[in-house]
Formats: C-alpha cells, structure tokens, sequence
C-alpha cells in the first residue's frame, strides 16, 4: 500500500502549551484510522493541522510526497483532502443542495464568462454539479434529497447536520476524509447507522478516512488502526484490540491508579467514563 | 400543546370583550403622549413645521407643515389604542376605552406642546436653535396668541387623539375604505407637481387646472371627489388582487413561467411606451432612479452577495464618471495642459461614448482589483473602515492640484458631449433619451447580477459570506472570489459613472462625496439586500421619491430634510422590517428563523415524507428531527 499522508516530526505551540509535540503519523491508501485522546489531547489541532488552518512550527506533513507546508487551506482541499467539523459548521442560510454544489468549487472552474454568456461548457459544468450533488446526497438516503433540497441548512436536525457535513466535504471530491467526531450527539441506532456508512465510505467511494472519534463503539467497527494521542504525543498505536487493552493509554483515560486497580482492564469501560466527565 | 391551547382560547373567550372606559392602560398612554410632544416639539424646532407651511396641499384649509404636525396626536391616537392580538386570542372587542386612551395621549401631547410654547414666548433662544421663531409660535398657536393658542393645541391633541384612538372602533371594512380614501387625497395634493406633469403629457392639462388651485394645493371638492372615487373603486375590487395572487399561485409550473414572462413583457412594454407620454420631471426623476438602481444593483453584488461591507463605494462611480470625461471631453484639462499626457496621448482624439466605454470599463475593473486586493484581506469592521478610506482618497486625488493639470482639481472636467449615437446626441437636456440609455444598461445590471448569483461564484460568495473560514477549507479561494464580486461591483458602478458624466455634461468631485455611498448603501438596505427586485424598489422609494444626494425627488419640498428622513427611515426599517421592503429568501429566514423553523417542521410533518424516512434503514427520525428543528438538538452535544 502506498503512503497517502505522512506527518513527520510535527510540534505546535500555542504561547507555552506544545498542543502537539513531535508527532509523527502516517495513513495509507484506503485505511481507515481513527485517533482517540482525552479531552485535551490535540486531537483537533492536529486536523487544523493538516487542513491548513494551523501552521506547524516544526516538522512536515506530506500528502501523496509533496508537503502541504504554506499552503493555503483552500489549495489543500484541492489536493484531496477534506474535513468535517467537530462542532458542525454549515453555510446554514444556504439550501442543503447549495451546501454541497459550492462544495465543489476547487473541482469546477468556471466563472463570469460561463454564465453571462450562457455557454455549453458552462451549462454541462453546471448540470454536472448538480448531478454530483444529489449522488452524494443519495448516499444518506431519503433523509438529504426531495423536499429537503431547496431547504436551507439550518432546519435540519443535528444528525442530519452532521450527515450534510460529510456529504459537503464527500463532494470535494478528496482522497482522504478527515471526520471529527462524526457520530457525536448521535443517538445509538443513528451511530450505528452512520458507522456502517463509514465503511461504505471507503469500498464504494474508495475514501481514506482519518477520524476522530469518542464513541469507542464506532472506533471498534471502522478502525484498521487506532491512534491514541494524550498531551500531543503519540501514546499507543495499532489495532483496536492492541491499544484498548495498552496499560498507558488506560492510564491516560482513567489515571494510574485505575489502570492498576483493574489489571488493565477495556478501554471500552474507560472512555465511557471519560465521556462521563464532559 | 393542542389541549393547553384550546384551555386558553376557552378563557379568553369567556373573558369579558367589552372593557369600561376607564380600563386604560394610563401608564402607556401617557408615554405615548409624552413622545407625541417631543415628537411635535422636534418637527418645529429642525425648521419643518414652518418650512413646509409654505407649501398648500388643499386650498386653502391645510398645508404640508400641518400635516405633519396634526397627524403626530392622530398617529399616536391610533398607536396608544392598538393592542396585539396573537394568533388564538381573541381580539378584544374595541369600545370607548380606546378612544379614552388615544385621547389621553393626545392630551399629554398638547400639554407638552404647550409647555413649550410658553417657552418659546418667554425665551429668545434663536442664537441656539435657528428655527425658536415667532413663526413657529405663531404656527403652533394657529395664529392667536399665546393664551388661547395653549387652550387650542389641548383640544386639538385631546380631539385628534381621541379620533386616532376611534380609528380602531370603526369596523373592518369601512376603516379600510377610508384609509385608502385618505391616501389617495393626499398622494394626490402630495405629488401634484408629478400628477400635473403626467395629465399634461396625456394631454390632460384641462384636468389638472380644475382640481387644482392656481397657487398650488388639491382644492376641496376635487378632493372630496377623488376620495370617494378612491373608496369605490377599492370597495368595488376587493379582494381581487388577493384573488388573483391564489390564482396564479395554483397555476402549473409551466403555466405559472408563461405567466410571469407575460408579465415581464408587459413591463418591458410600459417601460418603453410610457416614458413618451411623461413629461420631463417624472422623465429626469426616471433617470436618476435609474442611475442609482445601476448603483445600487453593483454594490448589491458586493456587500448582498459577498457579504463586504464597502462604504467607499462612490469611488468606482467616480472613476467612471471622469474616465468617460478624461476621454470625450475636448476640453479635458489633459489635452490643453503641456504635461507627459498631452505628450504621450496628444494623438488620441476625442472619442466617442461608445468607444470610451470599454476603457472607462477595463479601467473601473483595473482600479477594482488596486483597491480590492488590499481591502478584501481585511474582516468585518476593518474592511468598511479601509472602504470608507479609499472612497476618499480616491474623491481627494481627483480634487488634488497634484493631479489638477489631469482632472482639472476642484474646477471639474466641463462640456462632456452627449451619448453620440449618429443621428441623434444624448443629453441632459433629453432626460426622456437618458432614460431609455439607462434603462438598458440597468436591464445588463440585472442580467449580469441575476446569472452570476446562480452560478459558482455566486454560491462561492453566498459561502464566504456566511463563514468565510469553512469557505476556505472547503476549497474557495476567498481573496480572488471576492476579488471577482468587487470588480463586477466596480463595472457596474462606471456604467452609471458613465452615464452620469455624458447627462450632466461635466463631473465635479464634490458629486461624489461619502454621502453618495451612503446613500447607495441606505438604498440596497432599505430595498432589500441580497435581492434583484427589492434593491430596485429600494432606488424607487428612496431616489424618486425622497431624491438623490444632489437630485430632486417627487417630493421636492422634503429637499432640505431629506437625509432627517433618511435617517428615520433607515432606524425605522432597522426596527420594524431589518429585511428589506423586498427581501431576498436567504436574508429572510435570517431574520425570522423560528418561523422558517416552523415552516420546514411543518413541511416535514407531512404524513408522506415521516413514512420515507421511517423506512430508510432503521432511525426513527421525526422524533429527532422535530428536536433539533425546535433547536434543542444543539443540547446533547
């Protein structure tokens, strides 16, 4: 399998605090990884990270071995990589169908000519976006598409947000999806839902997913590979089973003495009271 | 829900409808009272009241300067006794306790008038309020001195509150014939100068000398007349345009297009016929509202579309406008001057308008993108700042005496010739030809900005506008998106400019003061922003009628107390309808998101569409749907 994304040496500070420090982390074609951390732990950070938001002090990060260092978020997103938002960030006052038509921005080129001439290639860029709108729409079901369409963003339901937000970044067109916190605020069935859509993700779409997540249910379902980030450092890596049952990263959950008291016990149990705590 | 609201309808309607009259509400009503009197005491004291005296609006019993005087105690009359009703109450039965109100508050507002009226009859207080006049005494006392004139402003409060207060106890129907009655007379002794224009382009003049006064002013049976007509006709085609409005709502999509461009035709068609029949007043008056729609429309793209706050947007106007003068003017300062210009472009001979407009153009789109590109990095309140900076320098450049030997300084560019067209010159001297002109170009404006709103930089600029941020990381070049919205705004602004420049026939910099921004900025506000239609109407109201920075309107009379009005305008829009009078569907729900909330709930309660979702693999959604619709969702995160 080939390298997708390699993070070499990566540190950020903010003023004092080294939110990520000397991180190094890859994902390769067609993987799905999840990072797991306490609260805290520069999970986001490192997404801001990769998408440009935030630019790192130290260290690389190269998407298909070119670095993404300077640049813009916006030229990022057009070298394949797209994000979600942990706290949902919608064009709310837009229709969800225009939510993801402008999606497609870095995909499609044209501008004033197009229009105010009512050309054929302007006309067959437009139909093809709107086409490629409701194809990722569709994906969710009925719950995006009909009626829904022409409704702006901010009626929906939470989950349904949540749902627009990937088909947004989906319609990007990217190589690897960056999702934070997808199922957050989901109720169970919804989270199962949308983790078996995550699988689909990546063999119907062929996506690569990098994925925060507290929900360990979900990390446990999707995940080739769990990546545990406490204090911006890498603490444990592997699969699902290797890390939940890493007596470090049960310490960083729960503190020492739980991990000893248990005899390092499930993960599961431990992010569920970390969950607990906010 | 449904049983907690049949309870109170049922207590409601068992509450008793018919109050007392002394069931007032005296705390209101005496603060409206209070605001009646500043109100009046206001009006006097920025000169209206007596400025507007002069000028008869029905002969020879009431001048403009009453009206607005006697209609503050009627409104507030009418305000004190209104009461809200919200949907599943029952309205209250109205009755002498409204009446009691309203003239409650037309009392305190005498009282308030009076009080300074014995100000104003002991104090001389001119050198601080130019206007504290005996003529203003003598006005507000309607000429009989001080004692009496107190007892008389008591009455008149007292009896005009009383009456707006009343207004609420006639029943429906009457009300509303009357009302339209009354809006018709007035429109009619308001506007007289406009109806006098049109009925003699119609070859009507006969008309107009009999219903109105040689002096000015509708006379009063005419008067009397035009309001019952008015009312007859309303009584007579009621409920007809609501009527036809289900009509075409219930129409076939295909049907319902045909229909529209019918109607879009009809209006191109009175657009070009009916300007040959009006004289030359509502002619000029056309455009200039049309040159300021072209405005308004430009910076409708930039501050209602991308969402940047330019308010120095006169700048581009500017450009065009001494663009198009710098090259078909003869006399152009440049070409008499012995600087590098001459030298270089002594050659270039004067050119045509036609030919000067791709240049005026490409250079408006040139300064655009000099200006923008610094100014579009900056957020918020920065960039209007930044805007607002260069407005200025740009205005102060051309009345420079650096650059004076190029623009001619403050002496302007003169004797700018007409739109050439080869058999015939447009001039401001034919407003009816620069109509036609501006009409055109107004018809690209909204060509141009209806096909880019709907294309992919139209949504790119609707997604900055709502969070520039996640634009940029879902892949949209901001700075040259914006960019884009900036130079179109900047072309459209040069048409106008252009335009300008060959109707007055010379371009001075003290026409393109801030206050022309501004004054554009009030328009696409009040009109509706983000919307075609609502910007045009907007340019309508606030151009034809009230008149532009240096342009007269219908109401010529309001000239000296236009930007008063513009003002109170622009607060009262704020406060009442933030939306625009046209607003666009975005900015709509915007501002009125419980209802739009409402409305998709709704939409999606529908038994057809809850079944879909319950079938679609597994969550029951209404539930969860109806949650965050009511925004409670948020919570669980």
């Amino acid at each position: 399998m080939t390298r997708l994304l390699e993070i070499e040496n990566v540190s950020i500070t903010f003023g004092g605090l080294k939110a990520i420090d000397d991180l190094n982390f890859h994902v390769d074609e067609g993987e799905i990884v999840s990072v797991i951390g306490p609260n805290g732990a520069g999970k986001t950070t490192f997404f801001n990270t990769i998408t440009g938001l935030v630019t790192p002090q130290i260290g690389d990060i190269k998407f298909e071995g070119q670095s993404l260092i300077g640049l813009d978020p916006n030229e990022i997103t057009a070298r394949g990589l797209a994000r979600t938002f942990q706290n949902v960030r919608l064009f709310p006052q837009m229709t969800i169908l225009e939510n993801v038509m402008v999606a497609q921005h870095c995909r499609t080129n044209q501008r004033v000519i197009g229009p105010l001439f009512r050309t054929a290639a302007w006309k067959k860029e437009e139909a093809e976006i709107r086409e490629r709108a409701e194809k990722v729409l569709g994906f969710f079901g009925h719950r995006l598409v009909g009626y829904r369409l022409e409704q702006p963003a901010f009626v929906l339901s939470y989950a349904n947000r949540r749902r627009l937000e990937i088909a947004r970044a989906m319609a990007t067109q990217p190589k690897l999806l960056l999702l934070d916190e997808p199922v957050a605020g989901m109720n169970p069935k919804e989270s199962e839902e949308l983790t078996h859509l995550i699988g689909r993700l990546r063999s119907e779409w062929g996506f690569s997913i990098v994925m925060i997540e507290h929900d360990m249910g979900v990390v446990r379902d999707v995940s080739d590979r769990v990546v545990v980030l406490d204090h911006g450092v890498t603490i444990a890596q592997g699969s699902y089973e290797e890390v939940s049952t890493n007596p470090t990263v049960i310490e960083a959950y729960l503190g020492k003495a739980a991990a000893e008291s248990e005899g390092g016990g499930s993960l599961d149990s431990a992010a569920h009271s970390g969950e607990g705590a906010h | 829900m449904t049983a907690t609201a049949a309870n109170t309808s049922d207590a409601m309607a068992s509450a008793p409808g018919v109050r007392s009259a002394t069931d007032v509400d005296w705390r209101r009503s005496a603060n409206i009272g209070g605001i009646l009197g500043i109100t009046a005491v206001f009006i006097g004291l920025v000169g209206m009241a007596v400025g507007l005296d002069k000028r008869m609006l029905i002969d020879p019993v009431l001048s403009l300067g009453y009206l607005f005087v006697l209609a503050i105690p009627l409104i507030g009359g009418w305000i004190a006794a209104r009461e809200i009703t919200l949907e599943g109450m029952t309205a209250p039965i109205k009755g002498a306790r409204d009446i009691v109100a309203g003239a409650v508050a037309g009392l305190v507002g005498g009282a308030v008038v009076a009080m300074f009226l014995v100000m104003l009859n002991a104090w001389d207080l001119q050198e601080l309020l130019p206007n504290w006049s005996d003529a203003l005494l003598d006005m507000y006392t309607f000429g009989q001195g001080v004692g009496v004139g107190i007892v008389l402003v008591l009455v008149v409060g007292l009896v005009l509150g009383a009456i707006g207060g009343a207004v609420h106890v006639i029943p429906a129907k009457p009300r509303r014939l009357l009302s339209i009655a009354v809006q018709w007379v007035i429109s009619f002794a308001v506007l007289e100068a406009v109806i006098d224009d049109l009925l003699g382009g119609f070859g009507l003049q006969a008309v107009a000398d009999v219903i109105y006064a040689r002096r000015g002013g509708l006379l009063i049976i005419p008067g009397l007349i035009i309001g019952a007509i008015a009312a007859f006709v309303a009584h007579r085609f009621e409920g007809k345009g609501a009527e036809l409005k289900t009509q075409y709502m219930e129409l076939e999509p295909e049907r319902k297009n045909q229909v529209s461009k019918q109607g879009l035709i009809i209006m191109v068609v009175l657009g070009i016929v009916l300007p040959i029949f009006l004289g030359k007043i509502v002619n000029e008056l056309l455009s200039n509202v049309g040159l300021f729609i072209l405005l308004a429309l430009g910076l409708n793209v930039v501050i209602g579309r991308a969402g940047i706050l330019d308010i120095g947007y006169v700048a581009f106007f500017a450009v065009g406008s001494y663009m198009m003068a710098f090259l078909t003017s003869p006399l152009a300062p440049w070409r008499e001057s012995d600087g590098i210009l001459s030298a270089v472009f002594g050659w270039l001979p004067v050119l045509n308008w036609f030919v000067a407009l791709p240049i005026v153009v490409l250079t408006a789109a040139i300064v655009g993108v000099l200006i923008g590109t610094p100014v579009i990095r900056m957020r918020g309140d920065y960039l209007a700042i930044v805007t607002l900076g260069f407005g200025e320098i740009i205005r102060l450049l051309f009345l420079s005496d650096w650059l004076a030997p190029t623009f001619g300084g403050a002496q302007g560019i003169r004797s700018i010739p007409g739109v050439n067209l080869g058999f015939a010159e447009i001039n401001g001297t034919d407003p009816r030809a620069v109509f036609y002109l501006v009409a055109i170009f107004v018809a690209i404006a909204i060509y141009v900005s209806s096909q880019l709103e709907t294309s992919r930089l139209g949504r790119a600029w609707m997604a900055i506008r709502e969070d520039e941020s996640v634009a940029e990381a879902m892949g949209i070049n901001t700075v040259t998106t914006k960019l884009f919205a900036f130079v179109v705004g900047a072309i459209l602004a040069s048409f106008s400019g252009a335009i300008f420049a060959a109707k007055v026939g010379s371009v001075f910099p003290n026409s393109f003061e801030l206050l022309v921004s501004i004054i554009i900025l009030v328009v696409v506000i009040v009109g509706g922003m983000g919307n075609i239609p609502g910007v045009m109407m907007g340019a309508v109201v606030l151009i034809g009628v009230l008149g532009g920075p240096s342009q007269p309107g219908l109401l010529q009379e309001f000239s000296e107390f236009k930007l008063l009005i513009y003002g109170a305008l622009l607060v009262f829009m704020m406060l009442k309808k933030p939306e625009g009078l046209i607003p666009n569907a975005a900015r709509n729900r915007e501002l009125h998101q419980e209802e739009a909330l409402q409305d998709a709930w709704l939409k999606g309660d529908k038994p057809g569409t809850t079944k879909d979702e319950v079938d679609d693999a597994g969550p029951a959604p209404s539930a969860a749907d109806i949650d965050g619709s009511l925004g409670l969702g948020g919570a669980t995160s």
